[in-house]
């Protein structure tokens, strides 16, 4: 995981990119003098109060752009229902955050809740609009990539399920077996959960993430406590809420804020998440199973290149070509590290064979770099 | 001070012959009108890149380095060609402290990375110079180049103390960066490695400071960290025919017609030595000076009075740097050295990790770098305060015409 959720960053140039009139008509890139710019809702926490500044939106990617003038830290969260659609927790005093989201037409709610507990001060919103402000081949390349997104997504519910119950019946070599491949889906997808935000710090965290205080929730949690011989019993919470996280994070797939950009984007994400985090071992750092890490990112990476690829062949074949032959350097270089079904332990790779995965995911990174462009017609 | 040689060993600080002062040919190569630069320098701080010989040779030292060594990963010799097609485009760019790629830093599109990584904006050309070098592992099975391996450029032999790490040492390809302003090096190596993603990982680097040599004998001969004047007689970067005889490989060098592409070309070693400065500083004055055979102050051959008087080596102390590296001893050979001071933090044990690191371009190895550091790792009394911690040897081909682009007569 990210130590900071950076991708409703990451999305405020595809709202620049919506000036272009490629993406959504009538919208104009956020220009930093002050006056927020269409498809930006401004959004004003304080105390008493959750001011919206529009309550009539139009369908599509939606920025809200949150600030906490209140004295006490809060979170927004947007509601379809009791659905939670989006939410951002731990928003300080005098702070502002930007939460973009993907709304189809229809009646949500925002809520406040300043305290960070309740049911918050609700302010109703509407959404409304037909059609897609995408492109057809667009809105094609980001349909087939959610749907990969929430079928991964759903699969790693049952996964995750029998994970929590191996930990909770003690089943500790159990639970170790079924670790590595619990994540496999989530992997493949991790750039997208980041973009909602509070998931990706809850569920994969790592404990240096954290700061002295924070909770160590999640995976890691549970690794640690695998293979470290730690007693089960205590972290079975964990494991509960580990599984309500993935079952949140399927039924917030819908709403995730999906541009071809954002997507080429996210699979450069994902090989970065490669190269900081697999490469050195530091993901599974009680586990060593990087390397499964490390092949479901670059599959995710893949899947988003094949949903972006009749884009890319219009706007720039050379990039494919380059990427295609990328790709196929960095599975040839993971080939030799297959185990059975999975990958040996990462702590058996040496330094040289580091060094080799670290250069051919840096001859895929470079150009894969330039997708999340190429696929948004820049 | 011992003569007896001990477990260190260390280079050529000092004199290899006298440094001729003459007229000449300019020796960085028959320049094409040099490009503008942007920042305050103005065109005069932009070395010409096209020339006979590649530039950052002859050139008047730069007051900083950062040297690369590369493994080459392409696949083939068509990528490895593209790679250094590449790399001297961006070259073009650089040394006119232009920025690389469409929209350079910050005028791309805003989606896509910036083509330049932008750390040298509005900074000047600051006289950079690019120098690409060709290592002896370039020339195994990979791209079909063996038949092509110049016979001088052998891997250099062990030398008695070697304290090399593997992991600072060789490397298909070299870069040698070199400009007065740091940053603008960094930012030239820094981009030709990403260019290179995918063809060539950067294998080791070192950054260096403070000129540790000169090719302008009119300019005062810089110091090392030793606090010695280094290159008293380093060739002129404008004695043509001293770089004939001593640097530049000729024509009739070409052992077969496939050797003849480095015609032009010279050849480059570059050592990391690491100097015990702690035990140095506790010497004295006149231990010092025995063990370089110059006085500190003046930088005079002792016995003698002034830097550049003329002095017989057999005069020196036996074990003193001066005497054993003196082109008398080997046959007149000259190398033309253009290394640089470096720190790299500390030891772990209380210590700076610093030194020289050692560059020196050469028409013939066999004939310059190899017997001389033999004898100076043999008997040499500053052996006891270096340690040769990295090693490579590369073949730097000729320089660039019009169009043209490294190593072109190799791979064209």
């Amino acid at each position: 995981m990210r130590t900071r959720a950076l991708a409703p960053v990451l999305l405020l140039p595809v709202l620049a990119l919506t000036g272009c009139g490629s993406l959504v008509e009538s919208t104009e890139p956020a220009s930093g003098s002050g006056a927020p710019a269409d498809g930006t809702v401004a959004v004003t926490a304080t105390d008493e109060a959750c001011e919206v500044a529009r309550t009539d939106l139009p369908n599509g990617l939606t920025t809200f752009a949150i600030t906490n003038g209140g004295s006490q830290v809060t979170e927004v969260y947007v509601y379809a229902g009791e659905r939670i659609v989006t939410e951002k927790e731990d928003i300080g005093p005098g702070t502002s955050y930007e939460l973009t989201v993907d709304l189809t037409a229809g009646d949500y709610e925002v809520a406040c809740k300043p305290g960070m507990v309740g049911d918050g001060i609700r302010q109703a919103i509407s959404v409304t609009g037909e059609g897609s402000p995408l492109e057809p081949a667009e809105q094609e390349a980001v349909d087939g990539y959610r749907a990969f997104v929430q079928e991964r997504a759903d699969a790693t519910v049952p996964l995750v399920q029998q994970l929590r119950d191996a930990v909770a019946a003690g089943d500790r070599a159990g639970a170790q077996a079924l670790y590595a491949p619990s994540r496999v889906p989530w992997e493949t997808i991790e750039p997208v959960a980041e973009s909602f935000g509070d998931l990706d710090p809850r569920m994969d965290a790592r404990e240096a993430d954290l700061l002295e205080g924070e909770e160590f929730t999640g995976w890691h949690r549970l690794e640690k406590a695998l293979w470290t011989g730690e007693d089960l019993a205590p972290v079975v919470p964990v494991a509960d809420q580990l599984l309500l996280d993935v079952t949140e994070l399927a039924q917030r797939v819908p709403n995730a804020a999906l541009t071809p950009t954002s997507i080429g984007n996210g699979a450069k994400e994902l090989l970065d998440e490669v190269a900081t985090g697999k490469i050195t071992g530091e993901e599974e750092a009680f586990s060593h199973t990087d390397l499964v890490d490390f092949q479901a990112n670059v599959d995710g990476a893949r899947a988003a290149l094949d949903a972006l690829r009749p884009l890319v062949e219009v706007a720039d074949p050379e990039l494919l070509a380059s990427l295609d032959a990328e790709f196929a350097a960095v599975q040839g270089a993971l080939e030799p590290y297959r185990s059975g079904d999975g990958f040996v332990s990462y702590d058996t790779v040496g330094e040289d064979g580091r060094r080799d995965l670290a250069r051919a995911v840096d001859g895929l990174s470079e150009p894969l770099s330039r997708l999340g462009a190429a696929a948004g017609g820049a | 001070m011992s003569p007896v040689p001990s477990v260190t060993r260390r280079g050529l600080f000092t004199a290899l012959g006298a440094g001729a002062v003459g007229a000449g040919l300019a020796a960085a190569g028959t320049a094409v009108a040099s490009e503008r630069s942007d920042g305050p320098g103005g065109p005069q701080d932009a070395v010409p890149f096209e020339g006979a010989h590649q530039a950052g040779i002859a050139t008047d030292v730069q007051a900083h380095l950062h040297f690369a060594a590369f493994d080459v990963v392409a696949a083939d010799r068509a990528e490895l060609a593209g790679l250094l097609r590449d790399w001297t485009a961006a070259a073009r760019d650089l040394v006119a402290g232009r920025p690389v790629g469409e929209g350079g830093a910050t005028d791309g599109p805003p989606l896509a990375p910036p083509a330049d990584t932008g750390e040298a904006v509005g900074l000047p050309a600051s006289r950079l110079t690019l120098t690409v070098g060709l290592g002896p592992s370039l020339f195994d099975d990979r791209f079909g180049l063996a038949a092509s391996r110049p016979e001088a450029l052998v891997e250099l032999p062990a030398f008695r103390g070697d304290a090399l790490d593997p992991a600072r040492c060789g490397g298909d390809l070299a870069v040698q960066a070199c400009a007065d302003d740091p940053q603008v090096a960094v930012h030239a190596v820094r981009t030709l490695s990403r260019i290179a993603a995918g063809r060539a990982a950067v294998r080791w680097a070192q950054l260096g400071y403070g000129r540790a040599a000169t090719v302008d004998p009119s300019a005062p001969t810089p110091r090392n960290l030793f606090g010695f004047k280094d290159g008293t007689a380093n060739p002129s970067g404008t004695d043509a025919a001293t770089l004939d005889e001593h640097v530049w490989v000729a024509a009739e060098d070409a052992a077969a017609p496939e050797q003849a592409w480095m015609a032009g070309g010279s050849y480059l070693v570059a050592r990391r030595i690491a100097m015990h400065v702690e035990t140095w500083d506790r010497s004295s004055l006149a231990e010092q000076e025995q063990v370089i055979g110059r006085t500190k102050g003046e930088g005079a051959p002792l016995g003698g009075r002034h830097e550049h008087d003329a002095f017989d080596p057999a005069s020196l102390p036996a074990s003193s740097h001066v005497r054993l590296a003196h082109p008398s001893r080997h046959g007149g050979a000259q190398m033309l050295r253009r290394g640089y001071n470096y720190t790299d933090g500390a030891d772990g044990l209380g210590h700076l990790d610093a030194g020289l690191f050692f560059l020196a371009y050469q028409r013939d190895v066999r004939r310059a770098f190899v017997p001389v550091q033999r004898a100076l790792a043999d008997d040499d009394a500053l052996s006891e305060y270096l340690r040769h911690t990295g090693s490579g040897v590369w073949a730097v081909p000729p320089g660039v015409g019009r169009g043209g682009w490294w190593g072109e007569g190799l791979l064209a």
